[in-house]
């Protein structure tokens, strides 16, 4: 067996999500290899050849790869995966785009967000938003995977020495081209990797009062999360959602403020270790999931903590 | 320009899924189905584009077996003007709709394809790229806004580290996040305006694809539940017990 891995990263580093698939890959066994596709990403194949357990980083290193289209990076795959069982990436924006794509290319199936690795053809992955878990078998001669990374430790990014080797291929689409990204504020804890959030939900009624949250966080090294309500609701931008298809995330505390606790949200930080749920509404389904409910105005409760920590 | 959109029946969002005892899958005996959410989206924005004078028809597809049609019909009353139903009693992967798609895609002659970015019952989130990479068409996945101007498009993505924008070359096939729209209700008039408009029906076996299913589900359970928690009584409380029982502050 030999699995290759999909490097998420932005020229410059490599994506903590990668470490993840990575250790995905150890669970099923034989090499593993990655491919690094990006434009000057020399700094990102070498922190990749840095990761421990891994054998060899092919680098392609071309401007038709530099902001990841799908179209252009799945021609890569394609060549490069015949070589192997396996081909993983994270279950990240950056995954989940590309790697369908390249599974069809390729006319093979995909094994979407695994949670478990049952053996080297059998996973399980949540589905209904994480309410059933199903243990499915492939019969397809290389297994095109997405990793769900709160499942899986973060391998070490230091200790391998991998070989580096540069290689060409894929095809220059033309189909898309990239314009903009949105520049969100760098001084946040990311929230995919925090130890700690702070979410707010419909009851915080406005984008401002999100700065109650952001004052908690702030003390607690945290990061800010919201509900889809909050998101809708336009109190806080797309990338704060957690949820069944927002962020999963699974924090060693979460705390969910004004938030009822729908089914989709739920699927998004259930499993995180110790949840705290601060809500007026006693009924509110939140409630019975939290390991510390507290019912209250989260107006008088929120600015308590605050004073408290 | 014709629109192509791809509707799934799933199981309302507002329904807690239930594993049946043998393991075998969800319940959905009797259990409450409707259009997929993203889908919702999808139909709306291609109804959008239409009353902008960009689209002009507007077909809605699906694949599955009898109730689909329920599905489609919803579709209609939305707005669609017709509907394509590939007929079958087996549930396909994406790969598989993908291909189905592929050919509607190609015999309707459309110009876009919109889908929702994921059905929410298998959280799969693959169909709109498979289909674009089999039609060798652009891809826009999660999308939040979408303008077309001639021979190419503006897409808004959301994605993971905030809002990213790209353009797309048309054809393309795009797939809806759900800040794209809100949905319409559908009026009363409108389901009964529905029931007269045609509905296609195409055997999947007619079609001659390779449809074969590559994953074989072994079993489904349910997940671990959580303990039950405490209710506390006020903020120190709470601040005392996350220090010292649950030692996470």
């Amino acid at each position: 067996m030999a699995n290759l891995v999909i490097v998420e990263h932005d020229n410059n580093e490599v994506a903590a999500a990668t470490l993840h698939a990575v250790t995905a890959a150890q669970q099923i066994g034989g090499d593993i290899d990655l491919l690094v596709a990006g434009e000057n990403c020399g700094a990102v194949a070498e922190a990749a050849a840095k990761i421990a357990g891994v054998s060899s980083v092919k680098v392609a290193d071309d401007a038709k790869f530099g902001h990841h289209l799908a179209e252009n990076l799945a021609t890569l795959i394609v060549e490069v995966a015949a070589g192997y069982s396996h081909v993983l990436a994270s279950a990240t924006t950056f995954g989940k785009n590309v790697m369908p794509h390249a599974s069809a290319l390729l006319d093979k199936a995909q094994i979407s967000e695994i949670v478990e690795v049952k053996s080297a053809d059998t996973f399980v992955r949540p589905i209904y938003a994480g309410n059933a878990l199903a243990t499915v078998q492939s019969s397809d001669s290389i297994k095109m995977i997405t990793v769900r990374t709160i499942k899986f430790e973060a391998a070490a990014a230091e200790g391998g020495s991998a070989s580096v080797e540069a290689i060409s291929g894929g095809t220059d689409t033309g189909l898309s081209s990239w314009v903009s990204q949105a520049v969100s504020d760098n001084d946040q804890v990311d929230l995919t990797s925090a130890k700690i959030v702070v979410s707010g939900g419909r009851g915080m009624q406005s984008g401002d009062n999100f700065s109650m949250l952001h004052s908690v966080a702030e003390k607690l090294g945290a990061a800010v999360g919201a509900s889809r309500a909050a998101v809708d609701s336009g109190f806080v931008p797309n990338e704060l959602q957690v949820g069944q298809t927002g962020k999963v995330i699974a924090p060693d505390l979460y705390i969910a403020v004004g938030i009822s606790g729908a089914i989709q949200h739920l699927a998004g930080m259930k499993e995180s270790k110790v949840i705290v749920a601060i809500n007026n509404d006693s009924e509110a389904p939140i409630f019975q999931v939290a390991d510390y409910g507290l019912v209250a105005d989260l107006f008088e409760a929120v600015p308590q903590l605050d004073a408290a920590l | 320009m014709k629109i192509l959109v791809c509707v799934k029946r799933v199981l309302d969002p507002q329904v807690k899924a239930r594993v049946k005892a043998d393991e075998s899958g969800v319940d959905l005996a009797n259990a409450k189905m409707t259009m997929n959410p993203f889908c919702e989206n999808a139909l709306e924005e291609a109804l959008r584009l239409r009353e902008a004078g960009i689209g002009e028809e507007i077909i809605v597809a699906s694949v599955g077996g009898g109730k689909t049609e329920e599905t489609l019909r919803h579709g209609l009353a939305m707005g669609a003007d017709r509907a394509i139903q590939v007929v079958t009693e087996e549930t396909l992967e994406p790969l598989a709709i993908a291909k189905v798609l592929k050919q509607v895609a190609e015999q309707e002659g459309v110009g876009l394809v919109l889908a929702g970015k994921q059905a929410i019952d298998d959280d799969s989130n693959q169909t709109a790229q498979m289909l674009s990479a089999l039609l060798g068409w652009s891809q826009a996945t999660y999308c939040s806004e979408i303008k077309i101007d001639g021979d190419k498009a503006t897409v808004i993505r959301e994605v993971d580290a905030g809002l990213e924008t790209i353009e797309v070359k048309m054809p393309a096939v795009m797939s809806a996040d759900l800040r794209l729209n809100e949905p319409r209700y559908v009026k009363l008039p409108d389901v009964m305006k529905a029931k007269r408009k045609p509905m296609d029906k195409i055997e999947l076996d007619s079609l001659g694809l390779d449809t074969a299913n590559r994953l074989t589900t072994l079993k489904v359970e349910e997940p671990e539940g959580r303990a039950a928690g405490v209710i506390v009584n006020s903020v120190s409380e709470l601040v005392e017990k996350l220090r010292n029982e649950a030692k996470v502050i």
